[in-house]
């Protein structure tokens, strides 16, 4: 950013060695950086100026403010008289609920196309071929739009279709049955969860230890104890409840169940469709990187076809597959902002009515860039930590 | 699933050298091979078959047998009446001037039209390897200047139209092809820039270009279309369009260069060593030298960048910019026609993958060509 960094450490060579090229090196950095904090400081000092002439003050002290904006679709406990820093929290975790389960059911859908993209099978390759070309062909907010569009014209409530019992699709939305989570439940998936870190790390000392002497172990007899003996334990202990609610039509609406209301469902439909089409070419591309011989190799071994796939082929896709997928993720959760085009309330929305209400432009705009930036980093550290994991290990 | 092995590398759908073991011709054993060569392969023949027929059968219901073409004038009653049965395909013929050219002056609308053409005739010749010299430079400016010539008139008879007044197909072709054109050299320079040696352009340059893909895009149109007032001085009013596309040039630019450093970093360190030792300076060098190789490297990729960003400029529709997709939007708004915005969006839906699917089309046959070369 400032010159005193470069020429700092070239100043105590400069009688000696400071060439004609080094000095033009110097001189072009000098005149860039220049022109770019001219431009900046111009700009800067104009929207000063326009700000205390429409009388607004920056900073960020708005958001202590009253929100007085109304939120439909939230996790989070929230009334329009709350502050705006928590209208803003809300608007995250918004994103983050569509942009985290966006990309799980992106991958999986993606990964199944991109499998039978490469079937022997014409019918299916060539039906996942079209899914691809059709989806990548037209821009996500069209196709947005449509599916929003297609939802409100579902039947009312009371008309709802009911594909499987307890399941209803209608223009409030999709509604599905739930299990009340209460502190209980809380305890039990936090058990599990530490079951499973514990399964994670005995795995690889178990893998460690079968290479050392070769003697097969299984891992099955200790993930039952520890991922589903374990929170069983925790649950009959605390006396959890796991019984499901079924959502339940009275009147005009439904009670009970988990409703995904139509704008974030028509939202989760259209990322999880589109990304799913350019992972599904990654996927491809990625199996198709390997080698023939390796497929080869590993049937002249006598490999079960599971085998070879699992253990074989797909870790030297993922190699491949692994940075473009990074780009896709970070995509996704990019296009969730589309949201304010069909209403649902994500942090771009959310900063967008913030940003009306009381002209604080700058600092709205701020806070959206770093919100994703922020993500954007989180995502890019977990896969590069991911990639790095499974790089290829030469000796 | 099924096999994944066998498909991919094998171009032909059978091995046709091999002795006839099926008996049966071509059809037969050409099914065999591809539809029921297993169990699992015939099972999911037949499911699919099953599923698809059904899907087709009601789409075609849908969209011919109980469609309605045409209707006289607004009344739409009848187009009601079929709702969720049959499309209403009245609504196109009665919609598309305004979904194609927006607002702009109905007797005029032969303008936008014809600079569409061009558009299209532009694009086509930029894509023929035979052209693919100085003079096309040349082309491009002349065709830009008389698009922008039909797009405003004001000389040579044609009455002044104003941007606001743009709208559609044009508008989506300008904010894609200017937000390209300017965004490429722009692209250039920052992929230049980040692998210089001098430290303070490189971090400027992977500032700028951090910064830009970090954030979705909307949120660079916001600030285009309600920050951008704010830093300009005081009585300086840039028109809406303008904003956008400044937008637009700075979101290209950012993308392109990273597409176009991969390509730099693609060629090979002896380029730059001879090109040293002819004595050449740095533009010289990277202008005769390295770009032209980098640049053919990432052909592919860079028109998959083309693609991206033509869908991208739909965002416009969340600022209010009447491009092809709010026109479509906003075409749909008079009560009239407000049912049948399913019919509508496939439209432009078709108008879209139209020009992705010719693009697509194209760097797969560059990708082919240089995997033979």
């Amino acid at each position: 950013m400032t010159t005193s960094t470069p020429d700092l450490p070239r100043r105590r060579r400069l009688r000696f060695s400071l060439n004609r090229q080094q000095i033009i090196g110097l001189l072009w950095q000098v005149v860039v950086v220049g022109i770019a904090v001219a431009i900046v400081g111009f700009l800067w000092s104009n929207a000063l100026h326009n700000l205390s002439a429409r009388r607004i003050s920056t900073g960020f002290a708005f958001l202590g403010r009253e929100a007085g904006m109304p939120i439909a679709d939230t996790w989070l406990a929230y009334s329009p008289k709350d502050p705006y820093v928590r209208a803003f929290i809300v608007g995250i975790v918004n994103t983050l609920r569509v942009a985290v389960i966006g990309i799980v059911l992106a991958t999986v859908l993606g990964t199944l196309i991109g499998i039978a993209r490469l079937s022997s099978n014409w019918l299916l390759s060539r039906l996942a071929a079209i899914y691809v070309e059709l989806l990548r062909d037209i821009p996500l907010l069209l196709q947005l739009l449509f599916w929003y569009v297609l939802m409100q014209g579902l039947p009312a409530a009371r008309a709802a279709w009911k594909p499987i019992e307890g399941i209803f699709l209608s223009n409030r939305g999709l509604v599905l049955p739930s299990i009340p989570i209460a502190e209980a439940n809380l305890w039990v998936i936090a058990a599990m969860v530490a079951g499973l870190i514990a399964l994670f790390v005995l795995r690889r000392q178990l893998t460690a230890r079968q290479e050392a002497d070769g003697k097969v172990r299984h891992l099955w007899p200790y993930a039952l104890v520890l991922v589903v003996g374990l929170p069983a334990l925790v649950s009959l202990g605390l006396g959890a409840s796991w019984t499901v609610t079924m959502p339940e039509l009275r009147g005009f609406n439904f009670v009970g169940g988990l409703t995904l209301a139509p704008e974030y469902f028509a939202l989760l439909i259209a990322l999880v469709t589109y990304t799913s089409a350019f992972i599904a070419e990654i996927v491809r591309s990625g199996i198709q990187a390997v080698p023939r011989g390796q497929w080869d190799a590993a049937n002249a071994l006598g490999l079960r076809r599971s085998f070879v796939l699992q253990r074989i082929v797909l870790p030297q896709a993922l190699r491949v597959i692994i940075p473009p997928m990074t780009n896709q993720y970070l995509n996704l959760t990019k296009n969730s902002s589309l949201a304010v085009a069909v209403g649902y309330q994500d942090v771009v929305s959310i900063a967008n009515t913030a940003l009306n209400q009381t002209g604080q432009a700058i600092e709205a705009i701020a806070l959206i860039m770093m919100v994703f930036l922020t993500i954007s980093l989180g995502i890019s550290l977990f896969m590069n930590w991911y990639n790095a994991r499974i790089a290829l290990v030469e000796r | 699933m099924t096999s994944i092995s066998e498909a991919p590398q094998n171009p032909l759908p059978f091995d046709t050298a091999r002795p006839r073991k099926v008996p049966g011709g071509y059809v037969i054993r050409w099914l065999r091979a591809n539809l029921f060569a297993s169990v699992t392969s015939s099972l999911i023949t037949v499911i699919l078959i099953v599923l698809l027929g059904k899907a087709l059968l009601s789409l075609v219901q849908w969209g011919f047998w109980n469609a309605i073409w045409s209707v006289p004038g607004d009344q739409t009653g009848a187009c009601r009446s079929i709702r969720g049965i049959g499309a209403c395909w009245a609504v196109i013929p009665e919609k598309y001037r305004f979904i194609l050219f927006g607002t702009y002056p109905f007797d005029q609308q032969w303008r936008p039209a014809l600079v569409c053409l061009t558009f299209i005739a532009l694009f086509f010749v930029s894509s023929r390897r035979s052209w693919w010299r100085k003079e096309l430079v040349l082309l491009w400016a002349a065709a830009l200047a008389l698009i922008g010539v039909l797009m405003w008139g004001g000389i040579a008879g044609l009455p002044f139209v104003s941007q606001d007044r743009w709208g559609g197909l044009p508008v989506t072709l300008i904010l894609a092809t200017f937000g390209l054109a300017f965004g490429f050299p722009l692209g250039i320079v920052v992929a230049l820039g980040r692998r210089s040696k001098l430290p303070a352009i490189r971090s400027l340059c992977v500032l700028y270009v951090e910064l830009i893909r970090g954030v979705p895009l909307i949120s660079l149109l916001f600030m285009a279309s309600v920050m951008f007032p704010l830093f300009m001085p005081d009585g300086v009013n840039i028109d809406k369009l303008l904003r956008a596309q400044i937008a637009f040039v700075l979101f290209a630019g950012a993308y392109l260069a990273e597409v176009i450093r991969g390509g730099l970093q693609a060629v090979p360190r002896g380029q730059h060593d001879a090109a040293d030792a002819l004595g050449l300076s740095y533009w010289k060098k990277n202008g005769l030298i390295i770009l032209p190789q980098a640049i053919r490297h990432v052909i592919p990729p860079l028109v998959n960048t083309f693609i991206a960003f033509f869908k991208d400029t739909s965002l416009v529709l969340i600022i209010g910019i009447f491009d092809l997709l709010t026109t479509a939007k906003t075409s749909i708004i008079d009560p009239a026609w407000q049912p049948f915005s399913v019919e509508v969006y496939l439209f432009v839906a078709l108008i879209y993958f139209l020009f992705c699917f010719a693009m697509s089309r194209y760097s797969r046959g560059l990708e082919a060509q240089a995997r033979h070369s």
